[in-house]
């Protein structure tokens, strides 16, 4: 914040409260800057839980056995149902739903880019479940102890669900690697296409990311994104060689020193497209969300129809 | 409205944080008047610090006897649990 501005009794009151690590509640004082930062936040954080269901919705029909459809059809009911417990939070801060969808749909809102790469074949829906969801749950299980209490709550009930979900990608890695050549080709091609952008999804480095600073004051963000994406280099690299897979990364080494896996330059060209709506799936993402939204709209008719004539009925009793 | 008095359920916040939890009911003659007897009959001793006060004929409650309806599928879904997976030893964080 700028130093010149003088702070208000109200935001020395706020931020003190912070400092201390009390949770902020719906009803608290809060600067306009922390409700505009907590709405963008949470509702990219709802919209990545929603378009997300897409590149795994996209195997549902085709799993190869009864029990792995249902097991993905149980995580991308899940993810809906993150959406909404986000959704929700969001919208203890004011913001309705209708806009917050609108703003998805003008592209004025973002969601994980990782969710505009095509998911090819069936090991991506291992490579998404055991990479995509370990690297949400690092960013979610520091974001338990944001500073927004309804926020808090409902990462500390998605982190409960999430458990499931990293493993049943990993099972399905570690069950291909078991397989012929073909299956295992197949496993190592999921690894080699997710790594990256997985890497990506803890945004850029800490110097040049745009909201961290006062994110961090406010501690709406706990952790920074160097820090995170670090943990999970650790875990997902010893994870990814204990079922024989190699991690593509040609400068990966352990360093003895820092106790961490030191690991190669992410391309943030490629981060800046797919941000920018250049990636593989950006358009069809959006048309798709667009379209099942439309779709919908006779069944929010009917209800509100169904609503209204129920009204008209016992106002006239 | 005769002069009854309406039932009120009390949801009281203990600390910043938490989820606001039921904790008892109240009579009154409207929700300002529920606060303040919640306030008075729930918080003599600090137990929080938010009150919620809703008309107890606005709860929508499930019933006992439809529990199977309800919420028996999930028993046949033991996949929802990460314990199902069997991960190979020395593997951590998952
Ligand atoms: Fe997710
Ligand atoms: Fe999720
Ligand atoms: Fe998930």
């Amino acid at each position: 914040m700028n130093d010149n501005v003088v702070a208000l009794p109200d935001e020395h009151k706020f931020q003190a409260r912070i400092d201390a690590e009390e949770k902020i509640e719906p009803k608290d004082w809060m600067p306009e800057g922390y409700r505009k930062n907590l709405i963008r936040q949470m509702s990219q954080h709802a919209h990545s839980e929603v378009v997300g269901e897409q590149p795994e919705g996209n195997w549902i029909t085709r799993a190869p056995s009864l029990e792995r459809k249902a097991i993905l059809l149980a995580k991308v009911q899940d993810e809906a149902g993150h959406g909404l417990y986000l959704y929700s939070a969001a919208e203890t801060l004011g913001a309705t739903r209708d806009e917050m969808i609108e703003a998805l749909h003008e592209g004025k809102a973002k969601y994980a880019s990782i969710f505009n790469y095509p998911s090819l074949t069936w090991a991506d829906i291992g490579a998404i479940g055991w990479l995509v969801d370990s690297a949400a749950i690092v960013n979610q299980v520091s974001l338990q102890n944001t500073s927004y209490g309804p926020y808090a709550r409902a990462m500390i009930r998605i982190c409960k669900e999430e458990s499931f979900h990293q493993r049943q990608g990993y099972h399905i890695m570690m069950t291909l690697m078991d397989g012929s050549d073909e299956q295992k080709a197949m496993a190592q091609d999921a690894i080699n296409r997710w790594w990256w952008p997985a890497m990506m999804m803890f945004g850029p480095h800490d110097g040049e990311s745009a909201h961290s600073a006062q994110s961090m004051k406010w501690k709406i963000k706990r952790r920074s994104n160097d820090d995170l994406r670090q943990q999970w280099v650790d875990q997902a690299v010893q994870q990814a060689h204990a079922i024989g897979l190699e991690v593509p990364d040609d400068d990966l080494t352990w360093n003895e020193e820092r106790g961490h896996y030191d690991f190669g330059p992410i391309d943030w060209d490629e981060f800046n497209r797919v941000i920018a709506g250049d990636g593989p799936c950006n358009r069809q993402r959006l048309a798709h969300h667009k379209k099942a939204h439309d779709d919908g709209a006779w069944v929010r008719e009917a209800m509100s129809a169904y609503d209204a004539k129920r009204r008209a009925k016992s106002s006239a009793a | 409205m005769t002069d009854e008095l309406q039932l009120y359920e009390v949801f009281i916040r203990s600390r910043r944080g938490l989820d606001h939890k039921h904790v008892g009911s109240l009579h009154a003659d409207d929700p300002q008047q529920a606060l303040e007897y919640a306030r008075d009959v729930y918080t003599r001793r600090s137990e929080g610090v938010s009150i919620w006060v809703v008309a107890s004929r606005d709860i929508t409650a499930s019933q006992e006897s439809d529990c199977e309806s309800f919420y028996d599928p999930l028993d046949d879904k033991p996949y929802r649990h990460a314990s199902m997976y069997q991960m190979p030893e020395g593997v951590d964080s998952l």
